[in-house]
């Protein structure tokens, strides 16, 4: 059989493209090298964590410098939640973490509000100041039980 | 002696069976082959020709077409809701755990898993297979292994160009068209789009389907009856059951890995 040297050309090219497809895929839009290990890793406990997920943003002042990278219940029966954020940026050991959520059914994330300590927080330390996720359901439920009273009274 | 209606549905399910058996030896023998394709390197790039390349322009088109259409119909599904800005979740997540390999498996059967099955049977018509044996060489060797490998090595690749495409598709729509923001679109992109689940699950998806009409193509091919009849007869049933078959067994791996 006659082999020409174009097709073997194209056929290297095909391969190469439907490599970098999915090179592009896995690393661009699947995020697999944002995962590795080295990144910071804290700690922080919620009463409520209403529908965080797994890779939620972590963000400091509206930048993201991280993701959720565990949720787990701790013996207390509280959701211990950690993150995984750049190791380049110290935050002092006052840092407080709260749930929000971005939009009215936006997804939700955590916001890091840095305190003004001189230390920092290193690896595997805990945040010490948490606020919960605020659940629009219970909010309501609240809010219609309180103008059923204002209303009765 | 006349056969009862019983005894014919026994002597299907015997066929059946058989036929089911058959085609687990062909898969086991093809597989050990498989192991010696170093040598046979020369004959994969051949074939990868056939399989890959000259699938490229039907999977490229139908990619950006299928990327498009949901582009326009997610928009107008979220418009709705004010939601328009999560586009670029809806088209990617569609495209990549069920769309791409799906439709990529089926156009890829149409256009190469029928090409194999008719070459191969056409070569069952002529006795060339059984002038290859009488050489003493294994046509599972020179001709199905080559050919079946091919189809694997091939589908996840043209399934991630058809992906890609897709999304191109889907951002051309979204964002020049109907006026969604680029970054918007990206972001939920990126966003909704996990690694482990979303992104190996689609390649693990396409290499199955690979596998699939691999077999099916080829074993379509050897077990041809000799005659013209038989050639048409291992093409359509190729294309029918690797169809079928790819639909079902779409079903089973997102039922049990949930990609």
């Amino acid at each position: 059989m006659y082999h020409s040297p174009v097709r073997d050309l194209l056929v290297g090219i095909f391969v190469l493209f439907g490599l970098a497809s999915i090179a592009y895929l896995s690393v661009s839009l699947g995020g697999a090298s944002y995962r590795g290990p080295g990144g910071l890793e804290l700690i922080a406990t919620f009463d409520q964590v209403g529908g965080l997920k797994v890779r939620a943003q972590v963000v400091v002042g509206g930048v993201k410098l991280g993701q959720v990278s565990a949720i787990t219940l701790d013996e207390d029966l509280r959701a211990r939640v950690e993150l995984n954020i750049d190791d380049q940026v110290k935050l002092p050991t006052d840092t407080s973490a709260s749930i929000l959520t971005a939009g009215m059914l936006g997804d939700q994330y955590i916001e890091l509000e840095p305190g003004g300590e001189e230390e920092f927080l290193n690896p595997g330390d805990e945040i010490q100041y948490t606020q919960s996720a605020l659940i629009l359901e219970r909010m309501i439920g609240k809010l219609v039980q309180n103008l059923g009273v204002d209303s009765s009274e | 002696m006349k056969v009862t209606p019983i005894q014919n549905l026994g002597q299907r399910a015997t066929r059946w069976v058989l036929e089911l058996g058959r085609f687990t030896l062909f898969t086991l023998q093809v597989l050990r082959i498989s192991t010696r394709i170093p040598q046979r390197l020369r004959r994969l790039m051949d074939e990868l020709y056939g399989v890959g390349v000259l699938s490229l322009a039907i999977v490229c088109i139908s990619g950006i077409a299928v990327g498009m259409v949901l582009g326009l119909q997610g928009y107008n599904t979220l418009v709705r809701f004010g939601a328009e800005e999560s586009l670029g979740a809806v088209v990617g997540l569609s495209l990549i755990r069920e769309l791409g390999p799906v439709l990529t498996a089926l156009l890829v059967t149409g256009r190469a898993g029928s090409a194999i099955a008719a070459e191969i049977s056409s070569m069952v018509v002529t006795q060339q297979l059984d002038g290859l044996r009488m050489m003493s060489i294994d046509p599972l060797d020179l001709i199905v292994a080559p050919k079946a490998l091919a189809m694997v090595v091939a589908m996840p690749l043209l399934s991630a160009l058809f992906i890609v495409l897709g999304l191109g598709g889907g951002y051309l729509v979204g964002v020049f068209f109907l006026g969604v923001d680029g970054g918007n679109y990206l972001t939920s992109l990126e966003g909704a789009i996990e690694f482990s689940s979303d992104v190996m699950g689609s390649l693990i998806k396409a290499l199955v389907f690979g596998v699939l009409v691999a077999l099916i193509a080829t074993y379509k091919g050897v077990t041809a009856e000799p005659h013209s009849a038989g050639v048409s007869r291992a093409t359509t049933s190729t294309v029918v059951i690797a169809s079928v078959s790819i639909l079902i067994f779409d079903y089973f791996i997102t039922a049990l890995w949930g990609v």
